[in-house]
């Protein structure tokens, strides 16, 4: 069910480069798995809403105050490159 | 006196009343580690600011200041919560040389209690994992017998713990992250309600499962490390409102509970050795009082493969923000220059990502692509909701939930880690936990005949930590357990 040419479309998809021998053996590993969900098919969810947060989430607002945090100086702290203090990347147009 | 003994109580009220320094804990500590860490690998990285930070809980206490109720108690925290300029891995290549620029908000706290970071701890990649042996940084072992893995992915934290390298660690639980390594390890761990504790600063794997929690020697360090890290935080959205009442010294021992088992844990494919550690503490606490009923949760085969689904969907879309332009791994290009952004993020991801990371950001993808999207992410988010149903019907007639935290103890290290679906089985009696968003515990019992920790798991309705806590007390008083040493480093 599983091709190694879908798995190398999932994997451009993704953005990560993989060769054909990882496609392969994660199409056969991907099988197995997808295997086992597909006994999901005979669990009757006909009008049950999917669930994505477990306990009731009450949004609230914070105060809306000036912090010092988040400066240009720590968000560009960890980059592999810059030029000044802009991230530098392949030309993309 | 013996340092590596002392509970987080006796250290906290030893340094506050000055019976010996927050320093003299944190170079004992420091020279145990330094002196057998190698054998075990359980930190990824120390803290060089660890006794300049022990310095200055004494110097609040030499001030008259309040130094916190935790006051010069070392922790070792999960490589995966953010340290402000600390180094932060999440066990990953892709992290390597990352140093956040903020603290997790757990942490935060925690520090603002008087504890102390003494280091951060190996894990599975990105907490992907049973076994820590996902790790960029190398496996894990289990101080109670160094051939076995610690288990994972909070493996580091658990057996840093059980080495007594520190009195106490943080580790996370998407899927039984915690509660298993402590069963492994001779632990008590626990995973709040969803919600308890802010995610603000852990790295993120699976949102909608991902919850922090202690891991100790006993209930009350536990006890200890709820009370600093629990409450709402407004820097996520996700945390309760609800106000976290203390639990520390005030919760006690009880009995009078109704306790659930639930049928279909006993169907599955769980050893002997680990029943037999479970009936016998359900033998002992029957002696005690406690009441038990069989329940039923119909849909616990589901548990897994709806976990692994929700938990890889979430993760592939978590990920995405590793592309290695703004921090994180940098490849270099194969001509001079990169020909395109998308072939500088494809490289990056390919080089800074280990096997079992790619794997499930693959499958995520996958679930989550245009023509699959129903078929298996939304199908699962339903299935999910069944589960939760199935335990919300249960606590109408019980007050906990107990059963196994795994289906065998500690494993040998190597003999699960190319068998992905073996990997995963495991989970069985943890994952629903998560998908549910319930409070679950860890808490040892036994051990095997050739010496390696059973646990059993208390499970509790949504925000029934104290409860959870109570039995837990009474398990652990009736079992006898707190006091075994892991004999591993002798």
């Amino acid at each position: 069910m599983l091709k190694k040419e879908d798995v190398l479309k999932v994997s451009k998809l993704a953005r990560l480069n993989i060769t054909d021998e990882e496609a392969t053996e994660y199409g056969a590993q991907f099988e197995k798995i997808l295997d086992y969900f597909n006994a999901l098919v005979s669990v009757p969810t006909d009008n049950v809403e999917p669930l994505t947060t477990p306990t009731p989430v009450e949004l609230f607002l914070r105060e809306d105050e000036v912090t010092q945090t988040n400066t240009v100086e720590d968000i560009t702290s960890n980059a592999p490159d810059l030029r000044g203090n802009l991230f530098k990347v392949p030309p993309v147009v | 006196m013996d340092m590596h003994r002392l509970t987080v109580k006796e250290i906290a009220q030893g340094v506050r009343s000055k019976k010996f320094s927050a320093l003299e804990v944190a170079r004992a500590f420091r020279a145990r580690i330094e002196k057998l860490d190698q054998k075990v690998n359980s930190f990824i990285s120390l803290n060089t600011k660890f006794e300049e930070a022990a310095s200055a809980v004494d110097a609040k206490i030499a001030n008259g200041e309040d130094p916190g109720f935790l006051a010069g108690v070392p922790v070792a925290v999960k490589d995966l919560f953010c340290t402000k300029g600390l180094k932060t891995t999440a066990g990953s290549k892709m992290l390597s040389s990352f140093v956040p620029s903020y603290t997790a908000t757990c942490v935060e706290r925690l520090e603002q209690q008087g504890a102390l970071v003494i280091g951060k701890t190996n894990m599975d990649e990105f907490a992907m994992g049973s076994s820590t042996e996902t790790s960029f940084y190398g496996g894990c072992n289990n101080p109670w017998d160094l051939s076995y893995v610690a288990g994972g992915s909070s493996g580091g934290s658990a057996a840093a713990v059980a080495a007594h390298f520190a009195p106490v660690s943080l580790g996370s639980d998407t899927g039984g992250s915690i509660r298993q390594p402590a069963s492994f390890c001779g632990l008590t761990g626990i995973k709040p309600t969803y919600g308890r504790i802010s995610r603000f600063g852990m790295i993120a794997f699976a949102s909608s499962l991902d919850q922090a929690g202690p891991m100790g020697k006993t209930v009350d360090d536990c006890s200890y490390i709820l009370d600093g890290m629990c409450g709402p935080d407004e820097r996520d959205s996700t945390t309760s409102r609800k106000a976290w009442e203390p639990v520390r010294d005030s919760v006690k021992r009880s009995t009078k509970f109704r306790v659930g088992l639930p049928v279909e844990y006993f169907k599955s494919a769980a050893d002997e050795v680990v029943l037999k550690a479970f009936w016998k503490c359900i033998e002992d606490l029957k002696k005690q009082g406690v009441e038990f009923v069989d329940v039923s949760l119909p849909n616990t085969p589901h548990a897994v493969p709806v976990y692994y689904m929700v938990a890889t969907s979430e993760a592939s879309s978590n990920l995405s923000r590793y592309d290695g332009i703004r921090y994180g791994y940098r490849a270099e290009p194969e001509g001079k220059e990169w020909g395109s952004l998308e072939e500088l993020y494809s490289k990056n991801r390919a080089e800074g990502f280990g096997k079992e990371v790619k794997r499930r950001i693959l499958l995520g993808t996958f679930a989550l692509s245009s023509g699959y999207y129903d078929a298996y992410y939304a199908k699962a988010s339903k299935v999910r909701r069944l589960i939760r149903q199935d335990f919300m019907d249960v606590f109408k007639s019980c007050d906990l939930i107990m059963g196994p935290v795994t289906t065998t103890p500690a494993f040998k290290t190597g003999t699960r880690i190319n068998d992905p679906m073996k990997m995963y089985l495991n989970d069985i009696f943890t994952t629903s936990v998560n998908l549910a968003g319930l409070p679950g515990m860890s808490i040892p019992v036994a051990t095997t005949e050739s010496g390696l920790p059973l646990a059993v798991q208390i499970i509790g309705p949504h925000f029934a930590e104290k409860n959870m806590l109570s039995l837990a007390l009474e398990i652990e008083a009736i079992s006898g357990f707190v006091g075994k040493v892991a004999n591993g480093l002798q």
